[in-house]
């Protein structure tokens, strides 16, 4: 099977984080009582006519920035097709000529995945389905509501530049990470906000024209998207090894049976009639208002991962650095690292115990004088990590929170103490150890310190602090 | 007589309080009372509506407020026109009975100015066509002759101004359907220039094309209506910015030097020789009042024709398509949703709109785009082009509004070709976008009236009235 | 052409609709006597860009009016017939 190749290309649809609608006043909302959000517009009612909002213009342009796109006039087009959640039988879209075209994102590990287009166009309204299993299919009737109908979009359209479920689990996450932070889209997979489709064909070698592909719709998070780029990978795969072929056609992923299922094959029905919409005019933004836009963007992904890396002094691509900035972290960690806090532990605590509620809210300043507690030895990681829970609730400053709980640290004398007890106690491990510190093995070294350290730990219940006691079996060794 | 009183007039009078809003809606009322049953300008008379408004107008000027420039003004409204809380039916079945919860922005203007609105007027089901006989509720007669029809598709604001029933009334014009029924119901009609009235609210037939426009016995009055619902709105995206001039100010300038061209390709075949006649009577008559008259000529304007009926139909059939039994309007029930839309479309839409889908549909698609549609929009250029030479030359254009007077109704019911040359005068000013006004002009061999074109470039709406008004009274 | 519009015709009225569509095709048939290469197409009779309007909620419609005229509700929302097929 490794010789195969995956090929993705990803169609992702981000709402985009305005108050209206993309053609009308009626609110872009989420979670509103059915039919609420609506006028004459976003109904499609007899005589409505849409008027552009310009913060979805100007939304469409900032994700154009960030992803290197060229920005350029463009033109409003109707495609036409019936369909009940489509208020006027017809969505507004654009179509040869998008506002965004020719970009690229670049995955955390550097590589470059193009970027085709991203146009803007609006969004249509949701059915419910009653009877049967609550699918279409099977369905005795539907309910619509139109509180979605007319929210604006952005269509990003990648190139099928993406080799693997993995990268393409990595470009969405990416793709999401630059709509928050330039605030484009609330970027919400769970709310709908974000809602990928995928193109995937294999082939036998990458010097082979493209296969035949199939679209996947309904991919509705992350973990969805990678299974199903599987799933379909292989069944293209498998197809193909018993010498028969793809058929180009839309499948559906069914989360609950994890496979991919027909949903439609191409047809003459997809006949969309496209024609320039007549009740809008064309866009065509001056540069001036572009270049303002590009000076007011804020710090996106890649430069603000480089930056943490830099204050963490770690090297990228860094899983740590990049779910912290992917989670919005990154100017907390900085801050702390500011105030004073030791960069690694800074890292750590937010890439692991500030993941939670609340835990983005968490002054710099505190993070700070709790890892220097760590740092200078009165509290253990363990015990730190949970002061640090308790911070999350309490005002009380990180020492108080300690010594409530009990965490004195061991008088030094105590923990020498301790450690040569332990030392004593354990001759034969002793005498391995030296003999590796002699030979300078490290993994051996690194091995029998760990038993020592970890009986310490032990026996103190946790309230030795670890580089001193790294400290005391060095002095010993050096004896 | 409030009923021989212009709007102005009218409206000077209720301001002034010399009479009442109240007292001369009563007469309007009669007037439709005893006629409308015979002539069927309106769909539906909303006398208690307008007695209201007419209170209320009355209690304000008693009051010693200023209730507007339309002040007690009784106005009829295209029932293809949104009207909150008054049913819109476009003379449809499919749209029978719906009630907008939401006024179109020319009838917030007109209540703004303090207008009575007294009715929704009959039309070609969705202002498909030109003689009103294509309502799905029956057809309008022409005032001046009950056998015949009154023009189309906003026959029934034609007709309404013609018969009296009010003094004024809006219709909408894509490719003719306001000056056209002006003419044959011998009253004053306009198409403003494209974007310059908002559209929001007048339910689509083709965007490009329609724009709303005033009816009005005088051209004072037009005058005065155009001046009431033009202006940029914020909620129709190709309505103009630039502001509306005050053309009722300008009607008594005259047309001294102005330099007028008679449009060659419009006074040739088709057109009969009595209306023909009057043209140039018209033409000769604006000679006497000091302009320059020349032959003028648009030669892509006889392409007009074919592109009007590739580009209206286009856009109409995706306009139409959210007629599909789910939100509003006709359903007609069937197992599935599709076949409920296919029952509902079938059953709701008549023989007129569903050829217009059609050949919309086929112009749209896959493959056939390019040689239609395409092309189409490439002839609209030629003639906006051309008409740009034409202003090259002249100040205005001449030409007659329709070939021929009103003509019997069913006479050409049963051949689409044959109805769709009436448009040949006015169609080219729906696809070029500029203003034109057609102004009653004597009558033809048969008694009835002929109505006279003036065309006049983008935004030029002010010298056109002025030709416009010093034709009218240059006539007898 | 008629399933893409939603349409049905009887025999008799598709007969007639041929023809009058050949009719009418045949009229645009003088167009292509033209010589279009260079001519851009128009879209729009006055030429405008960039009309926007600001991100600012106006007002909505009442949903119980708009429910109300509607041919089928349940729960506030629009009741239709078993829908074939998800949308493209
Ligand atoms: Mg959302
Ligand atoms: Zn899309």
């Amino acid at each position: 099977m490794s010789e195969w190749e995956t090929v993705i290309g990803l169609e992702v649809h981000a709402e985009l984080a305005t108050e209206t609608k993309m053609f009308s006043g009626a609110p872009n909302k989420f979670g509103s009582e059915p039919n609420t959000n609506v006028d004459p517009v976003s109904l499609g009612l007899p005589g409505s006519l849409p008027v552009l909002n310009e913060k979805a213009v100007e939304l469409a342009i900032r994700l154009g920035i960030a992803l290197n796109c060229d920005i350029r006039p463009s033109v409003f087009s109707r495609k036409n097709y019936f369909y009940p959640d489509m208020p006027k039988d017809y969505q507004v879209s654009q179509y040869d000529e998008p506002i965004n075209i020719d970009g690229f994102l670049e995955l955390p590990d550097g590589t470059r995945i193009g970027i085709e287009r991203a146009h803007l166009e609006e969004d249509t309204g949701k059915s419910t389905h009653v009877g049967g299993d609550g699918r279409i299919t099977g369905a005795q009737y539907s309910l619509v509501d139109y509180n979605r109908a007319g929210v604006p979009l952005l269509e990003i359209v990648s190139r099928p530049d993406l080799r693997s479920a993995a990268d393409a689990r990595a470009y969405v996450a990416e793709l999401r990470a630059i709509l928050v932070a330039a605030e484009v889209s609330d970027g919400k997979m769970e709310e709908g906000s974000l809602r990928v489709d995928a193109n995937v064909s294999v082939r036998r070698s990458p010097d082979d024209p493209f296969g035949t592909r199939c679209e996947i719709k309904n991919l509705n998070s992350l973990r969805s998207l990678g299974r199903a780029i599987e799933y379909e990978a292989n069944r293209q795969i498998d197809l193909l090894e018993a010498g028969e072929s793809v058929r180009q056609e839309t499948r559906h992923w069914d989360e609950n049976d994890g496979r991919t299922h027909t949903m439609r094959v191409k047809e003459e029905a997809d006949d969309y009639r496209y024609f320039p919409e007549p009740d809008l005019v064309p866009l065509d933004p001056d540069r001036e208002w572009i270049e303002q836009i590009r000076a007011a963007m804020p710090v996106l992904p890649a430069e603000r991962r480089t930056r943490l890396a830099a204050a963490a002094g770690v090297e990228l691509p860094h899983d740590g650095v990049t779910l912290v900035v992917e989670r919005g972290q990154d100017e907390q960690a900085l801050a702390a690292v500011n105030a004073g806090g030791d960069p690694a532990r800074v890292l750590v605590h937010i890439e692991q115990n500030l993941a939670g509620d609340g835990g983005a809210d968490l002054a710099p300043g505190r993070l700070a004088a709790l890892v220097a507690l760590e740092t200078g030895g009165t509290l253990t990681p363990t015990q730190a990590k949970e002061v640090l829970a308790e911070m999350l609730t309490s005002d009380a400053a990180p020492e108080e929170i300690a010594a409530a709980k009990g965490f004195e640290a061991m008088d030094t004398g105590d923990l020498t103490a301790l450690v040569d007890g332990i030392i004593d106690g354990h001759p034969d491990e002793w005498a391995q150890l030296a003999e590796a510190h002699a030979a300078d093995d490290q993994k051996k070294l690194k091995k029998l310190s760990g038993f020592f350290t970890g009986q310490v730990m032990r026996q103190s219940q946790g309230k030795a602090n670890g580089k001193l006691v790294a400290d005391r079996i060095q002095e010993r060794l050096q004896t | 007589m409030s009923s021989y009183l212009s709007a102005r007039e009218l409206a000077a009078g209720v301001r002034a309080g010399e009479w009442s809003a109240a007292s001369s809606l009563e007469e309007y009322l009669g007037a439709i009372d005893e006629s409308d049953g015979e002539v069927h300008a309106f769909n539906v008379v909303t006398a208690d509506d307008a007695r209201a408004t007419a209170a209320a107008i009355d209690e304000a000027v008693a009051a010693g407020r200023d209730p507007g420039p339309l002040a007690g003004v009784p106005v009829a409204l295209k029932d293809n026109l949104c009207t909150h809380g008054v049913a819109t039916t476009c003379s449809s079945l499919i749209l029978e009975g719906w009630v907008p919860p939401y006024d179109a922005t020319v009838v917030s203007r007109l209540r703004e100015a303090g207008a009575l609105i007294v009715g929704k007027t009959n039309l070609d089901e969705f202002a498909m066509a030109g003689s009103t006989e294509n309502s799905a509720f029956g057809p309008t007669r022409n005032p001046h002759d009950t056998t015949r029809v009154p023009g189309g598709s906003s026959g029934g604001s034609a007709a309404s101004v013609a018969a009296g029933f009010t003094p004024l009334a809006l219709g909408s014009d894509t490719g003719g359907s306001i000056r056209q029924p002006a003419a044959l119901c011998g009253v004053v009609g306009m198409k403003p220039t494209y974007g310059r009235v908002s559209r929001y609210g007048l339910v689509a037939f083709a965007s490009s094309l329609d724009q709303i426009g005033p009816f009005a016995r005088t051209v004072d009055d037009a005058a005065l209506l155009f001046e009431v619902i033009a202006g940029r709105d914020p909620l129709d995206a190709t309505s103009i910015p630039e502001p509306v001039p005050a053309v009722s100010e300008q009607l008594d300038r005259g047309v001294e030097g102005l330099r007028v061209g008679v449009v060659g390709e419009l006074m040739g075949e088709g057109i009969a020789p009595d209306v023909a006649a009057r043209v140039h009577e018209a033409s000769e008559a604006l000679r006497a009042a000091g302009a320059k008259v020349e032959d003028a000529s648009v030669p892509a304007s006889i392409f007009g024709l074919s592109a009007y009926y590739l580009i209206a139909p286009a856009e109409a059939s995706s306009n139409l398509a959210r007629f599909d039994g789910v939100r509003y309007g006709l359903r007609v029930d069937a197992p599935n949703t599709n076949d409920m839309m296919v029952a509902t479309r079938t059953q709701g839409f008549g023989a007129e709109v569903k050829r217009r889908i059609m050949l919309g549909t086929y112009a749209l698609s896959a493959g056939y785009y390019d040689a239609y549609y395409g092309k189409a929009q490439k002839v609209r250029t030629l003639i906006i082009r051309d008409f740009a030479a034409a202003y090259d030359r002249f100040d205005v254009l001449l030409s007659p509004t329709s070939p021929t007077t009103a003509f019997p109704l069913g006479d050409k019911t049963a051949d689409p070709m044959a109805m769709y040359m009436n448009d040949v005068c006015t169609i080219p000013s729906n696809l070029s976008g500029d203003p034109a006004i057609s102004v009653p002009y004597g009558t033809g061999d048969d008694g009835l009236p002929v109505g006279v074109q003036v065309l006049a470039p983008a935004l030029g709406e002010e010298v056109m009235f002025r030709v416009a008004a010093t034709l009218e009274a240059s006539v007898s | 052409m008629a399933r893409l519009a939603r349409l049905e015709l009887a025999d008799d009225e598709l007969d007639m609709f041929t023809g009058q569509l050949a009719a009418v095709l045949d009229h645009a048939a003088d167009v292509e006597a033209l010589d279009l290469g260079d001519v851009p197409p128009t879209s729009h009779p006055y030429p405008l860009k960039n009309v926007l309007r600001p991100d600012v909620v106006s007002a909505t419609v009442d949903t119980a009016e708009v429910l109300g005229a509607a041919p089928k509700v349940e729960d506030g929302r629009f009741r239709v017939p078993a829908i074939v097929g998800e949308a493209p």
